[in-house]
């Protein structure tokens, strides 16, 4: 190969047939950070253009949602946070992790569609598209977790030192669990477009069968449903380590950890499996 | 020395179900629900998919070696850009091999990512990084790029309140700053003012002299004969030719169909004179019978009369409408100073020579009348034929107005500072 004629490293591409398993090119992604980088910076600088309350949004719609849910669920219904926390901080850690959750799950199944006529046009690394919108769940957690900040030191809570450390590790496990079923969602949702409206309906009873707005000491009645739930769903495990790490003092559950983490990565796998083996044909049918 | 750009078998078949667009889930169940009801029927497995494809590319092979720029051609649907998107990866081949030696881009559209709501600057950034540059390297040309687009004073204004000529020169100001091996493009040099336009086929010239490889997909006969230096003729996704670039814009020229009546029937005959209209088609510059004209090169319009008896000092005309019928121009006889028509029995060639077609590409519809030399009509016939313009060289500089704002003909004209 007649390579570096003009100071440049001659690549060469085959291009084939698909094969049935299909490895991640890790160097391709590589140089596409900045392919990366830039989508990321557009969907969030486009995000909140021609907004009158711009950024406030972000904050706001935690916050509605939790003086809402306080009043209906805490107030009339009577449900108790199970361990004296006030209700309205108890709610609002899960509502932050829930609502992270939710709307990197919806962003990314959204995305490939969103994007049909870029990948029609051109070629990159298809995961971009995907992992790009879960950043601006990402950010959006960010910002309004200042409030949760302002509500702890309202309330006088002071977070155990290992609840702190271990929110890297919380935030992993949702990110892959978002982004499993994120991937396998977008993949789905370019061939069928029932994705769309199924989507906001399951992630509406989602909230339901993720202790966001009870505490899993709730289930203790029913323990079968108590260890499916917390095995099956990683949010589960994930929104009572966070509760127990920032405003309890019991021990952090490191095996529940453990055990939605492992979970976590097996719909990470599975997600991002179904996405690579179609990504492929997205633009023959998107 | 190894080609640049080795193609081999690659075919590209599509299901047409899936090509119509996205299915809902109930439809692929009861299709699916229907196959197993069959099999179970028919006692066997096979739900026959044959009649649901569609080979878009079939049999592609050829070699492109470095520097070469070759012209992909072909009518609508031939396969040009299936054979494009299957080599800038944006679909897979579904049979055989591709082999690219070198940084690859592709330029399927101009502005591919460009977000409305972001300004001039963001959308350089976003455009560059999607079409394979880094942020470094865009940093490196940024302003060459604002410089190349003339649009400096809104480089913060977003592209939204562009004029579309504005945002069409900042998406290919960028586009034209790749620095890849190979170029692939598709019909991208179809937009934009003709200054600017001139601007790009320069800039492309530019890209193959610098021993860069492109392959180039248009239906601008003049530009991809002044630019390519081989083409290669698609025609129902396999390759009908391929070579020179002249010789393979002969061959698409000679695919381009007419319409006209079939053989044998008359278009309209007098039965009182004995006059009948056989055929009307077209030769090219060579004499040579052809199912189109070409902009700027000698063609001529045949018409075949038949007579019973000798028909002596007639008046022919020919009136050439486009296809919303704004006439064009009418050719005539007698306001042309040509001599009256003489008929010879059993039948007449009457050529209408047109030293330099003046009309643009397109397709136009031919009405013929013929008449006594008293002015009588002998017939009059509105829609004689339909005829295809091919574009061409008229100026001879490679470059044809826009047919948005080029009006209905060419006229051949010089400017002059006195």
């Amino acid at each position: 190969m007649e390579a570096g004629i003009i100071g440049m490293q001659l690549k060469e591409t085959i291009i084939e047939p698909p094969k049935r398993s299909i490895p991640i090119e890790w160097s391709e992604l590589w140089a596409y950070r900045d392919l990366f980088l830039v989508m990321a910076w557009r969907d969030l600088s486009v995000r909140y253009k021609q907004t009158l309350l711009g950024i406030l949004w972000v904050i706001l719609q935690p916050v509605l949602t939790m003086l809402v849910f306080t009043f209906i669920f805490n107030r009339m219904a009577g449900i108790q946070s199970g361990d004296g926390t006030p209700y309205p901080i108890f709610l609002y850690t899960g509502l932050l992790l829930w609502q992270y959750f939710s709307s990197t799950v919806n962003n990314s199944a959204q995305s490939m569609v969103a994007n049909a006529s870029l990948i029609q046009k051109v070629y990159f690394p298809r995961l971009i598209i995907p992992a790009t919108s879960a950043t601006t769940a990402f950010v959006d957690l960010a910002v309004s977790s200042v409030v949760l900040v302002a509500m702890m030191l309202y309330y006088g809570f002071i977070p155990q030192l290992s609840g702190v450390a271990v929110i890297p590790v919380l935030l992993l496990v949702v990110t892959l669990t978002a982004l499993g079923a994120g991937l396998f969602l977008a993949s789905l949702n370019v061939k069928y477009r029932d994705v769309r409206y199924a989507l906001p309906f399951f992630i509406n009873i989602g909230l339901y069968i993720t202790p966001v707005i009870y505490p899993v000491s709730m289930l203790d009645r029913y323990p079968a449903v108590k260890t499916l739930l917390v095995v099956l769903n990683p949010m589960a495990g994930v929104i009572n380590i966070a509760r127990t790490g920032l405003l309890g003092s019991s021990a952090i559950g490191w095996g529940t950890l453990a055990v939605s983490l492992i979970v976590s990565i097996i719909y990470f796998l599975f997600g991002l499996y179904y996405f690579k083996r179609t990504e492929s044909y997205f633009a023959d049918i998107a | 020395m190894k080609s640049i750009i080795e193609i081999s078998n690659v075919g590209k078949r599509y299901r047409i179900g899936i090509r119509r667009g996205y299915l809902s889930l109930r439809e692929e169940l009861t299709s699916k629900a229907a196959g197993v009801m069959r099999s179970f029927s028919r006692g066997d497995g096979i739900v026959g998919p044959e009649n649901d494809e569609l080979w878009a590319l079939k049999d592609i092979s050829f070699n492109v070696n470095e520097g070469e720029t070759i012209g992909i051609i072909g009518r609508n649907g031939a396969g040009k850009s299936t054979l494009l998107k299957v080599l800038s990866k944006i679909t897979p081949p579904t049979t055989g091999r591709i082999i690219l030696r070198g940084r690859v881009a592709s330029l399927l559209e101009v502005g591919t990512g460009f977000h409305p709501e972001l300004t001039g600057r963001e959308n350089i950034y976003l455009n560059g990084t999607i079409l394979g540059m880094t942020r470094a390297e865009i940093g490196k040309k940024f302003d060459e790029i604002v410089a190349f687009s003339e649009i400096e004073k809104f480089l913060d204004t977003p592209v939204k309140r562009y004029s579309s000529g504005m945002y069409v020169r900042l998406a290919f100001a960028v586009a034209a700053h790749l620095e890849p091996e190979i170029l692939l493009v598709d019909e991208v040099l179809a937009v934009g003012d003709a200054e600017f336009q001139k601007k790009c086929l320069g800039k492309m010239g530019d890209v193959a002299q610098a021993g860069r490889t492109v392959l180039f997909v248009s239906h601008n006969m003049g530009a991809v004969s002044q630019l390519c230096s081989s083409g290669i003729l698609l025609a129902g996704g396999q390759m009908t030719a391929s070579g020179k670039t002249n010789d393979v814009v002969d061959a698409y020229l000679q695919t381009i169909s007419i319409s006209r009546p079939t053989a044998g029937e008359a278009i309209a005959s007098n039965d009182r004179l004995g006059i009948a209209l056989k055929n009307v088609g077209l030769l090219n510059n060579r004499g040579e019978e052809s199912p189109v004209l070409q902009t700027g090169t000698q063609g001529s319009i045949r018409l075949v009369l038949e007579s019973a008896s000798l028909q002596k000092n007639l008046l022919v005309s020919i009136a050439v409408n486009t296809l919303n019928d704004t006439r064009v121009c009418i050719l005539h006889t007698r306001i042309s100073g040509s001599p009256g028509v003489d008929l010879q029995p059993p039948a007449t060639q009457l050529l209408c020579r047109l030293p330099k077609v003046p009309f643009l590409p397109g397709r136009y519809r031919l009405h013929v009348k013929v008449a006594e030399a008293n002015g009588d009509t002998v017939f009059n016939v509105p829609y004689a034929a339909e005829i295809a313009v091919e574009s061409g060289d008229f100026f001879g500089t490679g470059r044809l107005p826009d047919a948005a704002w080029a009006g209905i003909a060419l006229v051949e004209h010089a400017w002059q500072v006195i």
